[in-house]
């Protein structure tokens, strides 16, 4: 039985370095707090003090210090993680970002006064149109999800605007990312699923038997969700545009194509796109992100505001009033400014030699990361297709053989400094594994990792509980969701207080 | 080649033990007719690649073309000192550069983070949970208002009472997501003397509701009578929505200590507790509800738990809900939170505590109080709504607002946000928070009255004074 | 083997129905629904009065993995919940059939329950889902 090699200690709540008594922070301005209250209509001002840790800054610059440390990162690990493409983010992008002359910059400031940030986003939805050869983008869509959001609305709008309200059915691929479906129903829409062959191609038959003049239109992904391209993509886009029905493309795996084939040219009428991913904003532990949405011309008129505009001389904001039928607002302003930033600014590294080489190098790493683990005696999903950037393993020859899951490989990977790759998604390949080098790892780590693989494997064979207990080396072991669901302890205040 | 570290050595070695002869085999599964179009039409309007010394010469002067403008405007957006730690810390790769925490025993720092994140939320909100953020307030909103629907099913109104003094961007955020669900907002009159809700109008028009809005401080910077029209609210069957400050919140009343039974939802931008202001975002929703209402709080959501040694640790909880595991069934179909907000934003409130917010939002009290006193002196400045605020508040002005906030932006100052709207008054909703020092309120004072002064001699030259 | 009695009812959506004596009937998920969700965490049940149309969703139940919906069998109205699932969710786990109930409706017309399968054909569903 491996043990722990240093026992790690637990960090305190930071509630639990708090003392009520310690002077206040040096850094809030001086100022009697009570001599102003008076003057503030006693009915609305609080009757006891607000409940916030009372620390000092070093205790807390050690405090959230040793909490990273307590993280699994791109900087630090690798993350071979299927479809959320984790590869490096430049520091460049962070540190322009925060330049004050655009971080301090007030949303309301007169657009005379925001030329400088309004170009730079300018030149971003340019970019973004040549790179999916869309008509127009909108960057104001704060993430994905609300970018998926924007554009089956966009598609709704579309329909509405003419009249075409029996439209009331979205087709979505059983192998989508949940997404897709939850958005649907949120822009009003019922979800028709259709099966995936056993190629990872769409069910061409079985759609044919669900479009019709109810089709609202059809989400998809490609590279698929499964790691492949969709080889009849033209075929489905006639037969939804025949029916009246409109073509959406979900935009998370448009890294593997970036300069190889544009969704514009396959078809899709809106697209929305994970900048985290295709242009490596930081994901920061689960955001912010940015999901942009381009349109062919038919959406042009729909899309969110606001956008901005160049006249060759002045940038201006492009709002409802130049474009009535948009579907709205999504956010405040427009959306994730600083992360857009990001974005820009790692185009601009790339360029458009650095963004083919982007398609180029995760394509093959994929595939040479397949063939490796291929001949290393794992099972892949699709043999006998092509991996895009990303490829299906599924564990479940191992599950059987030694009651090892796929779930247990990925906590034993954790203890060797991996990431887990992505586990149980897509649902419909049993004990899978999504795996997604991406182009920034080197050959050596990519044959590092499949040799830890091996070792698990040989682990699996004779110690199969090195990997059913997993992990040991990590601040935790296997934590209890049950517990966690069951018992739910969500705020440190709410246990002690009441 | 920026970020790609294969030699060519290496690459050759890939591809023999691929067995192909190139890259560009690799992509033989997508049809030739796709490829071959683009093969004509290639990225060609986006340059190549730079250096990283000609990007960061390009950004510098963006940054610095349109100077560093003293700024009055708030709105949802507030100035505030951001201890230089926060970010120094926030960006450190193992938080920047970080997954989603799905592999809890990867991720405890993340988890633990957000953790206390909600802790303080709920703290400071008086609410019993809080999730892990959302995009931004506007969108936030949206959010709770959905979650009304959701939760108050008794009622089975699909209504949403909206007051007028919410801002308006919100109000239009808020329509956008929920429209295609079959929900109503009802737009409540605010009193044209007090700038806040009008009671009377409300009770009128209210009818079965899901939820009642109730914003603290509203657009205009004026409290509202929260006790009262939580109870009230409560008493017809809706559900109470607050939306706040958290800045505020260090001196005004929690939102789960309104009237008898507390708000059900809180809501509201968290963008003031250490979020640049850079344009507009990326910024940070906070929600938090009763726990009876967890269940369908939508979003991330991070609990204290015990490993297999029984060790305290965190991790991702009520996930059932949302939409990786529910499809087309789940509370909504948001897969982020704003980690590194939140991450920023639980900094700065460790950093401040609870004395050093409360002193931020005195502060701002005290300052906005000043400029007023400044601004009774200039002619033509008047107060529609009175002079109790929190941090912002409404003069109006005889000249047209859009034109003295050109006139301001000329002095290098963003002047504040033209509210006129409809009401056939000229507006102007000004922002004083602790960033600011008395040569500067002094200052913007003097310079509003040189610009109203110009403006209302070039409208007597023209015009003969007619307002535009 | 997953237990499957002779006296109940069943549902394509893995619902048990027992037919009462007093003519209403009560309805639960069955043992092999219970493996598959896993742990419970939490039971959403409607309301006492709410009145539901057949295979209209009207409760929610939750394990760690997934929520899953539970569809009323019949057109009925709900006379009784298992109020005690609140607390402890996991009786769904522990016995599915007889602490796990869910909730009681009378139905509200003269029901055949033709539509119900038999214990035998619920075996098949379930062996021929395995698969």
């Amino acid at each position: 039985m491996s043990k722990r090699i240093i026992e790690q200690k637990a960090e305190n709540l930071i509630f639990e370095l708090s003392d009520n008594n310690r002077l206040s922070s040096s850094l809030a301005p001086d100022i009697d707090v009570s001599a102003v209250c008076q003057n503030l209509p006693e009915s609305v001002l609080r009757k006891q003090k607000i409940e916030l840790p009372q620390v000092a800054e070093l205790q807390v610059v050690r405090h959230y210090t040793r909490l990273s440390q307590k993280n699994f990162s791109i900087d630090t690990h690798f993350y071979p993680l299927g479809s959320c493409t984790m590869k490096y983010n430049p520091r460049a992008c962070n540190t322009l970002a925060q330049l004050p002359g655009l971080a301090g910059r007030h949303p309301m400031a007169h657009a005379s006064m925001s030329q400088g940030v309004m170009s730079c986003m300018f030149d971003l939805q340019n970019m973004l149109v040549e790179a999916t050869g869309m008509k127009q983008v909108s960057l104001t869509p704060m993430a994905g999800a609300q970018g998926e959001f924007a554009g089956v609305a966009m598609i709704r709008a579309y329909h509405d605007n003419n009249n075409d309200t029996q439209r009331c059915e979205i087709i979505v691929p059983d192998a989508a990312h949940g997404t897709n479906p939850a958005t649907a129903v949120m822009c009003g829409y019922k979800v028709k699923e259709i099966p995936t062959n056993g190629q990872g191609d769409i069910d061409i038959e079985a759609l044919e038997k669900i479009i019709g003049p109810q089709t609202a239109g059809i989400m998809l992904t490609n590279p698929s969700t499964l790691g492949v391209f969709e080889r009849k993509i033209k075929i489905i886009a006639d037969m939804i545009h025949k029916a009246g029905g409109l073509l959406y493309y979900d935009g998370a795996n448009l890294n593997a194509i970036l300069g190889k084939v544009k969704p514009g040219d396959m078809g899709f009428d809106v697209i929305h796109m994970n900048l985290h991913k295709t242009f490596s904003t930081p994901h920061g532990g689960g955001g912010p992100g940015a999901g942009p949405v381009g349109v062919s011309e038919r959406l042009q008129p729909f899309l969110p505001v606001p956008m901005v505009a160049y006249d060759g001389k002045t940038y201006s904001w492009i709002t409802e009033k130049e474009l009535p039928l948009s579907i709205g607002h999504l956010s405040a302003w427009m959306g994730n400014i600083s992360i857009l930033l990001r974005a820009y600014i790692y185009a601009l590294l790339l360029g458009r030699d650095g963004m083919e080489r982007v398609a180029d190098y995760a394509t093959l790493n994929a595939n040479y990361l397949l063939k490796r683990l291929s001949d290393a005696g794992f099972e892949i999903a699709f043999p006998e297709r092509r991996a895009s950037h990303e490829f299906i393993l599924t564990l479940r020859k191992e599950a059987r053989q030694h009651g090892t899951n796929a779930m247990d490989f990925a906590k034993r990977l954790l203890d060797y400094g991996y990431h887990a790759p992505t586990t149980y998604f897509p649902l419909l390949v049993p004990e899978c594994f999504l795996i997604e080098p991406t182009e920034t790892e080197s050959c050596n780590d990519l044959d590092a990792f499949v040799d830890t693989m091996s070792k698990i494997r040989e682990e699996a064979e004779q110690t199969p509980n090195l990997l059913k207990d997993a992990p040991f080396e990590l601040p935790v072991r296997r934590l209890d969701d049950v517990k966690a669901a069951r018992e739910l302890d969500l705020n440190y205040y709410y246990k002690d207080n009441k | 080649m920026p970020y790609i570290p294969h030699t060519p050595d290496e690459v050759k070695h890939m591809l023999s033990v691929i067995g192909v002869n190139s890259i560009d085999e690799l992509f033989d599964e997508i049809p030739q007719e796709l490829r071959s179009h683009l093969a004509n039409n290639s990225l060609n309007t986006i340059p190549v690649g730079q250096s990283e010394m000609a990007v960061q010469r390009l950004l510098t002067e963006r940054a610095m073309q349109d100077g560093t403008p003293m700024c009055f405007a708030g709105g949802g957006a507030y100035e505030h000192h951001i201890p230089a730690a926060v970010w120094e810390i926030t960006t450190r790769g193992e938080f920047y550069s970080s997954y989603t925490p799905y592999q809890a025993e990867a991720s405890q720092g993340t988890l633990q983070v957000v953790y206390e994140f909600q802790s303080m939320i709920a703290g400071m909100t008086g609410m019993d949970v809080s999730n892990a953020s959302l995009y931004d307030g506007a969108s936030g909103l949206a959010e709770a208002v959905l979650m009304s629907v959701r939760a108050n099913r008794k009622a089975k109104s699909k209504r949403i009472l909206m007051p007028k003094n919410v801002s308006p961007v919100y109000r239009q955020v808020v329509e956008t997501i929920v429209k295609n669900q079959g929900i109503t907002l009802e737009l409540i009159d605010f009193d044209s003397t007090s700038g806040t809700i009008n009671s009377d109008q409300l009770k009128e028009q209210a009818g079965s509701f899901a939820a009642l809005i109730i914003p603290q401080p509203n657009y205009f910077g004026h409290f509202e009578a929260v006790h009262e029209l939580t109870d009230w609210a409560h008493e017809q069957g809706g559900l109470v929505i607050a939306l706040v400050n958290p800045i505020a919140l260090a001196l005004l009343e929690a939102p789960g200590n309104w009237g008898e039974t507390g708000a059900d939802i809180t809501v509201g931008e968290g963008q003031p507790l250490g979020i640049p202001l850079s344009s507009g975002g990326a910024y940070i929703g906070f929600i938090g509800c009763k726990q009876k209402l967890v269940r369908q709080l939508p979003g991330r959501i991070v609990g204290r738990t015990i490993d297999l040694d029984g060790k305290t640790g965190f991790t991702l909880t009520l996930q059932a809900r949302e939409q990786h595991i529910r499809r087309s069934k789940a509370t909504s179909n948001i897969c982020t939170n704003q980690g590194l907000m939140a991450t920023a934003a639980t900094l700065y409130m460790s950093f401040l505590g609870a004395d050093g917010l409360q002193k931020v939002a005195a502060s701002c009290v005290a300052n906005t109080q000043k400029l007023i006193s400044g601004l009774e002196d200039v002619a033509g400045v008047e107060f529609p709504f009175g002079k109790k605020v929190f941090h912002e508040f409404v003069i109006s002005l005889d000249v047209n607002i859009d034109a003295v906030l050109e006139a301001l932006a000329e002095e290098d100052i963003v002047g504040g946000i033209n509210v006129s709207a409809d009401s056939g008054k000229n507006l102007l909703l000004i922002c004083v928070t602790e960033t600011k020092t008395e040569d500067e309120l002094t200052f913007f004072a003097d310079t509003l009255s040189r610009v109203l002064s110009h403006l209302r001699n070039i409208e007597l030259t023209t015009d003969g004074g007619a307002q535009s | 083997m997953t237990d499957i009695p002779q006296d109940l009812k069943y549902t394509k959506s893995h619902e048990w129905v027992r037919v009462e004596d007093d003519g209403s009937i009560t309805i639960g998920i069955t043992d092999h629904a219970q493996g598959l969700l896993g742990d419970m965490v939490f039971v959403e049940l409607p309301d006492i009065g709410d009145e539901y149309e057949a295979e209209q969703d009207c409760a929610v139940i939750e394990s760690v993995k997934a929520a899953s919906d539970i569809y009323c069998p019949i057109e009925g109205e709900v006379i009784a919940i298992n109020e005690e699932l609140e607390d402890a969710p996991e009786q769904i786990n522990v016995n599915a059939y007889h602490e796990g109930w869910l909730f009681r409706i009378q139905p509200l017309k003269e029901n055949d329950f033709d539509a119900l399968m038999s214990p035998e054909d619920y075996a098949e569903l379930v062996e021929s889902e395995s698969h």
